[in-house]
């Protein structure tokens, strides 16, 4: 087996006497989608923060690509440039246009030039399918738009890893489809993916793995259909029970 | 009924600006009219001097440039230190947080006018004379402005604190996540929002030290306020003097607040999500 390019050990975080994330060791190789369930307050959430450092653990460590997040030594922004994070609620920059979102941690992280930053920015409202938005602001877009810019604005800084914080759990129904649909194309063209979510249909077209947790802890990990399908922990199946109506 | 009340227009009709413009236009005619408070105005606007000095310095000694001089500087000077001692109330470094709020606190629990006394009389001829400075080079004009700007900056740096945390925590996270430095996502992403949030609560400021400018007048700065005090004290016609200062300051503010209103209803309209 080739090197994983995340590796997370014995990874702990508390929240003053909460304790969100307790042990938790998982490594995910080059190329692969790893989609992460489990009911609200598991730490799925947190796990996924760790991995670009937006939480600082408080135990255990994380290595992307074997850079060590937590060495003191290690130049962390470094590291987030390689990292994409999109979130639930978006968090778009609001004073700005579509394009100068997409273009301005190029332009400041990078140091492209405004030129290409724009180039690579229009290939990528492209590849989302709303290029004709480049010049509004967020404000002006439907919430599966403003995530679809969210995720082009990850993908301009041409990221390692893609996280992905529960992306269409702020959106309308009829907008979860346009936003899944650009997620299953980035992971067909071999993006590693982490992905928190709860869209089962996504996490059996496009992850190779599942990850359950509950109570900070992975209860258990393996293929789509294995864990959806044939469970073998009683709170998987619980858990499964609840969000799988009718 | 609040539908009712809406459908008659003449209770939203700025009946309060027709009193003061009424006050004001008044006041105007008398001016021009009456040779006693046309005399004070002319000594409180201040002569133009002929043959001292050239460009600022011929200026100053202007009541009115004397006015709009201090404030202008001192607001500048305020915004300056207001957002670094709001950005250090914010900041992570508790040293640097704690300092910023002992200064903040400091300032907010004296009232202006003996701050003006203490800062002017005390603190900045102490710090001067740390510095190696002479006194006498620093003129009384510039030691009101510092105080002054001390002052309003406490103040805006709560302002600009205002601003910040009005900023969703997600900006910052989202500007961290794609690799920008916390310099940078504050530069970048969360003060521009902050400072378009604020913009009125600054232009509120402004107003404020327009008046307050009148308090560097007890250090016998030659501020309208100042050369008021000194027509009435020699020509004992206190009604004609004090009327005429207080149509200039009602006449300032007035056009400043039109303009605030202006300011808020765009961002108002601009905020709008």
């Amino acid at each position: 087996m080739t090197q994983s390019l995340i590796e997370i050990k014995n990874l702990h975080k508390h929240f003053g006497a909460i304790q969100a994330v307790n042990g938790v060791d998982l490594n995910i190789a080059q190329g692969e989608v790893v989609v992460i369930v489990g009911p609200s307050g598991s730490g799925k959430s947190t796990v996924l923060r760790c991995i670009n450092h937006l939480e600082i653990p408080s135990a255990g460590a994380v290595y992307i690509d074997g850079v060590h997040l937590e060495d003191r030594r290690t130049d962390i922004n470094k590291v987030r440039a390689e990292v994409g994070m999109v979130f639930q609620q978006f968090n778009l920059f609001a004073h700005l246009t579509v394009l100068d979102n997409i273009t301005i941690a190029q332009r400041l992280v990078r140091k492209r030039s405004r030129g290409e930053a724009e180039e690579i920015a229009m290939r990528q409202l492209e590849r989302v399918g709303i290029p004709e938005k480049a010049t509004m602001y967020p404000r002006q877009l439907s919430g599966g738009q403003q995530q679809r810019v969210a995720i082009a604005r990850s993908l301009a800084m041409n990221p390692k890893i893609m996280l992905f914080d529960e992306p269409t759990s702020a959106l309308d129904p009829e907008m979860i489809k346009e936003v899944l649909d650009v997620m299953l194309d980035l992971a067909r063209d071999g993006m590693t993916m982490v992905v928190v979510t709860h869209e089962m249909g996504f996490a059996r077209a496009a992850a190779q793995r599942v990850v359950f947790m509950d109570n900070g802890q992975i209860i258990e990990v393996g293929p789509p259909d294995q864990i959806f399908i044939n469970p073998t922990h009683e709170r998987t199946q619980l858990f499964l029970s609840k969000i799988i109506k009718h | 009924m609040p539908a009712n009340r809406a459908a008659i227009p003449w209770r939203d009709f700025p009946w309060w600006l027709v009193v003061i413009i009424l006050f004001l236009v008044l006041m105007a005619l008398t001016l021009i009219s009456d040779p006693n408070y046309n005399r004070a105005f002319t000594f409180i606007i201040g002569e133009p001097r002929s043959g001292t000095g050239t460009g600022i310095t011929a200026l100053v000694g202007k009541g009115l440039t004397v006015t709009v001089y201090t404030t202008l500087v001192a607001y500048v000077i305020a915004l300056v230190i207001g957002l670094i001692a709001g950005l250090g109330r914010v900041s992570q470094n508790f040293v640097v947080r704690n300092i910023a709020i002992t200064y903040i606190e400091f300032v907010r629990g004296v009232p202006t006018l003996v701050l003006i006394f203490t800062l002017a009389l005390v603190v900045i001829p102490a710090a001067a004379q740390g510095l190696g400075l002479n006194l006498q080079s620093i003129p009384d004009n510039t030691r009101a402005i510092l105080a002054l700007a001390i002052i309003y900056g406490a103040y805006m740096a709560e302002i600009f604190r205002a601003g910040i945390e009005s900023i969703p925590k997600g900006q910052m996270e989202a500007a961290r996540s794609v690799g920008m430095t916390a310099s940078q996502g504050m530069i970048y992403i969360i003060l521009p929002q902050a400072i378009r949030n604020v913009l009125p609560a600054l232009w509120n400021d402004f107003i404020a030290m327009l008046k307050d400018s009148s308090l560097v007048s007890v250090l016998a700065v030659r501020d309208i306020t100042q050369m008021a005090r000194l027509y009435a004290g020699s020509s004992f016609r206190f009604r004609e003097t004090y009327l005429v200062l207080t149509f200039l300051y009602l006449s300032m503010t007035l056009i400043l607040s039109l303009v605030l209103r202006l300011i808020e209803r765009r961002t108002r309209i601009g905020g709008e999500r």
